[in-house]
C-alpha cells in the first residue's frame, strides 16, 4: 500500500512539476529561448505574493487574480527589453543574459527577505485531505494543484489550436520567416509566449509555497525540475510535458519512500536514463507546436 | 584589364609577431617573479595569490569549452567537486595530498568522458541545464559517502602536520604551475590541427563537419580538457582549505564566477580569462562585506556585457585580432 500511496502522492507533485514546466517549453518551442530565470520569476511571484498579503491580508489564494497578470505584463516586457536583445546576440547570448538574470533575481530576493525559508499559509486547505483507502490519504490542495495543472495544459493547448494568436504561436514555432512573411508579428509574438510562460510559473511558484517552503533559490532546483519534465516527456509536445512531470515527480516519491535522501536523485536518475536511452522523450511528437 | 597573379613564392605565413615574442618574454619574466614571490610577499599575500590562481584556472577551463567549443556549461562545478573529493578520497587511502593533486586532475577528466557522452545529446540552453543535472546527481551521490564525511563534509588532516607556512607555499606553487601548465595546453592546443578544427566548429558547425571535421570527437577533447582544467582548480580548493564540503563544492557559484571572468575579460579569447579573473579578484576582495549584493552587481556585469560588449574587454582592445599576446591566428604577407 505505501507504493500505491508513493505513487498517488508523486502523480500529484509531477501536476506542479508540469505547470513549471510548460512554459519553459512554450517559450523554447517559439523562439529557441532556454530561460535559465524561469524557476526564479516563479519564485518572484511566491514573494510578491507574500507582500501582497503582508500589506493587504486575507487568505493568499486571492493573491493569483493579482500576481497572474503582473506576471504577464512583467513577461512581456522582459521579452521586448531584455530577451529580444539577447536573441539579436548570436546563440550563447540568451543562456548568458538568463542566467545573469537569475543570480540577480536569487540575490536580491535574498537581500530584500533573508535566506529563511518562508511558506504561503492558506489555512485549512493545508493540511485537510481525502481518504481513498486505508492509510492512503491525499491533500485536497494537492489535487486541486493537479486539477489545475491539468486545465493549464489544456487551456494552453487549446489556446495554441483553437485562437488565433495560438496558431500565430505555432507558426512562429515552425517557421518564424515565414511566418512573419504571412503577417505576423514576430515581435508581439515571443512577447505573448514569455507573458503566458510567466503568468504559469508564477501560478506554478505560489502552488509550490503553498504546499511546501521556499527560498530565495529555490528558482534553481524548480528550474532543473521543469527542465527534467521537458525533457522526460519529450520536446514539442504539451501533453509530453504533462507525462514529463508526473513521471518526474512518481520518482521522487517512490525514491524518498525507498531512501528519504535519494528523492531528487532517483528523478535525476530517470532524467539520465531516459537521455541516454530515449533523447527524443517518453512521447515523441512531431506534429505540435511547441518542438 | 590586368589580373594580378599570385604565385607562391610571394606569400609568406606566419604566426608570431614581435608582439607576441615580447609577450612570451614577459610572460616568462612574470612567472619567474611568481615562483620567489613567497619569499617576498608574505603569507596572506601568497594564500591570497593562490585563490586568484585558483579562479584563474577555473576561467581558462570554461572558457576552453565555452569560448572555443562553444558549449556552456552550468555544471562545471561538478568537476571542481570532484576533483576535490578525489584528492580527499585518495588522501584517505593514504595516498600523499600533494601526489594526489595531478591524479584527481586525471580523474576529473576520465569522469568528464561519460558525463560528455549524455551531455551531448542536448545543445545550448538545453545543453547548460543538462549539465547542471549532472552536477547535481555529483554533488547528491558523493553527499552520501559516509567515508567522505556525508552531508557535512571532511577535512584534509594529510597535511596538518606539516609547517603552515611552508604548505602554503607549495600549494601556491602547485597553484601557479598548474596555472601555467593550463595557459600552456590552451595555447598548444590552439596552435594545433585541433585547435583550427575547433574555430571551425564553434562558428560553423555544419560546414566544419563538410570539410572533414570530426565535430563530435573535436568538441570532446575540449569538453574533457577544460573538465581536468577545473578539476585543477577542484584539487587547489581541497588542499589550500584543508576541508571539503558538498554545498560548498558543487556549488553553482563557481558557474557564476567562471561566466563573469570570462565574459568581463573576452570569451573565446586566450588573455580573456587573465584579464576576467584578476578584474573578479579585485571586485571579490573589494565588494565581499557588500554579501549579496556583489552577487546582483556580477548577474548585471553578465547582462551588460554580453548584449552591449559581446568580446569583452580584451575585444575592446583588439578588435581586430591583431594583437593577439599569444601567435595562435596565422597572418598571410603578400610580398611585392
Amino acid at each position: 500500500m505505501i507504493w500505491t500511496n508513493a505513487v498517488i502522492q508523486g502523480l500529484l507533485l509531477g501536476g506542479l512539476y508540469a505547470i513549471f514546466a510548460c512554459g519553459l517549453s512554450l517559450m523554447f518551442g517559439v523562439m529557441r529561448l532556454v530561460n535559465l530565470a524561469h524557476g526564479d520569476l516563479g519564485v518572484l511571484g511566491a514573494y510578491f505574493s507574500i507582500i501582497l498579503i503582508e500589506h493587504l491580508g486575507g487568505n493568499p489564494l486571492w493573491t493569483f487574480a493579482a500576481v497572474i497578470p503582473v506576471a504577464a505584463i512583467l513577461g512581456y516586457l522582459l521579452q521586448r527589453f531584455l530577451l529580444d536583445h539577447a536573441l539579436n546576440g548570436g546563440e550563447l547570448s540568451p543562456i548568458l543574459v538568463t542566467f545573469g538574470l537569475s543570480i540577480i533575481i536569487e540575490n536580491l530576493l535574498q537581500q530584500t527577505f533573508g535566506a529563511n525559508d518562508q511558506s504561503l499559509d492558506i489555512g485549512a486547505l493545508s493540511y485537510q485531505s481525502w481518504k481513498l483507502a486505508t492509510n492512503v490519504y491525499v491533500g485536497r490542495l494537492n489535487v486541486i494543484i493537479f486539477v489545475i495543472a491539468v486545465m493549464v495544459i489544456v487551456g494552453l493547448q487549446l489556446f495554441l489550436s483553437k485562437t488565433r494568436a495560438g496558431r500565430a504561436l505555432r507558426a512562429t514555432a515552425d517557421n518564424r520567416r515565414a511566418a512573419a512573411l504571412s503577417g505576423i508579428d514576430p515581435k508581439r509574438t515571443r512577447a505573448l509566449a514569455t507573458a503566458i510562460a510567466l503568468a504559469t510559473v508564477a501560478v506554478g511558484g505560489l502552488f509550490l509555497a503553498m504546499r511546501t517552503s521556499f527560498a530565495p533559490t529555490s528558482g534553481s532546483a524548480d528550474l532543473l525540475f521543469a527542465f527534467e519534465a521537458v525533457i522526460i516527456g519529450g520536446l514539442g509536445n504539451l501533453w509530453g510535458t504533462l507525462v514529463g512531470g508526473l513521471v518526474l515527480g512518481i520518482a521522487q516519491t517512490v525514491g524518498s519512500q525507498i531512501n528519504p535522501a535519494d528523492g531528487i536523485l532517483i528523478g535525476d536518475l530517470v532524467f539520465l536514463a531516459v537521455l541516454a536511452f530515449r533523447p527524443q522523450g517518453l512521447i515523441a511528437s512531431r506534429n505540435v507546436a511547441v518542438r | 584589364m590586368t589580373v594580378a597573379t599570385l604565385e607562391l613564392d610571394d606569400v609568406t605565413v606566419t604566426r608570431g609577431s614581435r608582439g607576441s615574442k615580447i609577450a612570451l618574454g614577459v610572460g616568462i619574466a612574470v612567472v619567474v617573479a611568481l615562483i620567489f614571490a613567497p619569499a617576498v610577499a608574505g603569507d596572506s599575500a601568497t594564500n591570497n595569490l593562490t585563490q586568484f590562481f585558483i579562479l584563474l584556472i577555473m576561467a581558462i577551463g570554461w572558457n576552453l569549452a565555452a569560448g572555443y567549443g562553444g558549449m556552456v556549461s552550468i555544471g562545471h562545478q561538478a568537476f571542481i567537486g570532484f576533483a576535490s573529493y578525489a584528492v580527499l578520497d585518495l588522501a584517505i587511502h593514504g595516498v600523499l595530498a600533494w601526489y594526489a593533486v595531478p591524479m584527481a586532475i586525471v580523474l576529473a577528466g576520465l569522469i568528464s568522458i561519460p558525463v560528455s557522452y549524455l551531455a551531448f545529446r542536448l545543445r545550448g540552453g538545453y545543453f547548460a541545464i543538462g549539465t547542471w543535472v549532472i552536477a547535481q546527481v555529483f554533488q547528491l551521490v558523493i553527499a552520501q559517502q559516509s567515508n567522505l564525511g556525508g552531508g557535512a563534509g571532511a577535512s584534509l588532516n594529510d597535511l596538518n602536520n606539516l609547517n603552515p607556512i611552508n604548505r602554503d607555499n607549495i600549494t601556491y606553487w602547485f597553484a601557479l604551475g598548474l596555472t601555467v601548465g593550463a595557459l600552456a595546453v590552451t595555447g598548444l592546443l590552439l596552435r594545433s590541427r585541433v585547435g583550427m578544427a575547433l574555430v571551425a566548429v564553434r562558428d560553423e558547425e555544419h560546414s566544419a563537419a563538410a570539410t572533414g571535421v570530426n565535430v563530435a570527437r573535436t568538441k570532446r577533447l575540449v569538453f574533457v580538457l577544460s573538465a581536468a582544467i577545473c578539476g585543477g582548480a577542484g584539487a587547489l580548493l581541497c588542499i589550500s582549505n584543508l576541508e571539503v564540503q558538498p554545498n560548498s563544492a558543487f556549488s553553482v557559484q563557481y558557474s557564476a564566477f567562471m561566466i563573469f571572468m570570462v565574459l568581463v575579460g573576452g570569451i573565446g579569447s586566450f588573455e580573456g580569462p587573465i584579464i576576467g579573473a584578476i578584474i573578479f579578484f579585485a571586485l571579490q576582495q573589494s565588494l565581499a562585506s557588500y554579501g549579496a549584493w556583489y552577487l546582483v552587481v556580477l548577474g548585471a556585469f553578465a547582462i551588460v556585457i554580453t548584449l552591449w560588449l559581446p568580446r569583452g574587454i580584451w575585444g575592446a582592445i583588439d578588435p581586430r585580432h591583431r594583437r593577439s599576446l599569444v601567435p595562435l591566428r596565422h597572418r598571410v604577407h603578400y610580398d611585392e
